[in-house]
């Protein structure tokens, strides 16, 4: 895993970005920017090169499916691995993430080993 | 009240706190809440539809919120600021979605809003549904807090 990455931290809570942050910190990651929804989000990925996206599902205007969606259905960023950060965890949202193309899903509450544990499956390590 | 809708409400708070926050919350015994004057400082609501509609809340003594927060985020907090209030909220958040799972596993389906956060000593907090309100009190190292759940009757 390149730990020079850009990931984009996606959640509509400061303080959810903040702890993902200070977990991928702690996993040694460097190159880390936010977006407080889908919206922002869709502009810093139109301009940034972004590596990763780590996303919320429930967020005011673009939720975090909407985006997943979006970039999906945009050859630009159709490869970008997308890891879903969510309180949803009912059996039917897993499902529709995971078809929609999420590539990794955590339920909250969750721990740096668990975050840890699903980047390695998203890069094959 | 049925008390599976209740039940898993409280081992969500657990979870919860243990896993985000390295935090031990003791369960006390629920009672029935009569006045709607919030036993804690700082307050987080959530509207539950589905199955029943409702509402559940989580209020925290002050002191007990600022250890919370500052182990969550890894940095010292000493006064309620807007860090806490969205910190709250996203613990509500949480422990609604934990307690949904839970409840989607016996075939209660849930959809839950954006929490509100109230801040302030002796504030009110608003259930949506006029059922009876079961309150849970906890304990923590750091001070008590209490969940409130209130659906909808039959």
């Amino acid at each position: 895993m390149d730990l020079a990455m850009k990931i984009l931290v996606v959640d509509d809570f400061a303080t959810m970005r903040r702890i993902v942050r200070n977990i991928l910190k702690q996993l040694g990651f460097t190159d880390i920017v936010e977006a407080d929804d889908g919206s922002t989000a869709l502009e810093i990925l139109a301009t940034d090169k972004v590596d990763l996206v780590v996303s919320d599902w429930n967020m005011p205007k673009v939720t975090g499916l909407e985006l997943l969606k979006k970039m999906r259905a945009d050859s630009k960023f159709k490869d970008i691995p997308f890891l879903m950060v969510t309180a949803e965890a009912q059996k039917q949202n897993i499902v529709e993430a995971v078809q929609s193309g999420c590539n990794n899903y955590i339920v909250k509450p969750f721990t740096a080993d668990t975050i840890s544990e699903k980047l390695k499956k998203i890069f094959g390590e | 009240m049925d008390v599976k809708l209740i039940n898993p409400f409280i081992s969500a708070t657990v979870e919860v706190l243990g896993t985000m926050a390295f935090t031990k919350a003791s369960v006390g015994k629920p009672y029935l809440k009569k006045e709607e004057v919030a036993t804690g400082d700082v307050s987080g609501v959530i509207g539950l539809t589905g199955e029943r509609n409702g509402s559940v809340s989580v209020s925290f003594a002050e002191d007990c919120i600022l250890k919370i927060v500052s182990n969550m985020l890894g940095e010292e907090y000493s006064v309620v600021n807007d860090d806490i209030k969205d910190a709250v909220g996203e613990l509500t958040n949480m422990i609604s979605g934990q307690a949904r799972k839970t409840l989607d596993g016996i075939g209660y389906k849930f959809d839950a809003a954006i929490p509100t956060v109230v801040v302030g000593k002796d504030h009110v907090i608003s259930h949506i549904s006029r059922g009876p309100m079961v309150a849970i009190p906890f304990d923590t190292p750091n001070g008590p807090f209490t969940i409130e759940i209130c659906f909808d009757e039959e």
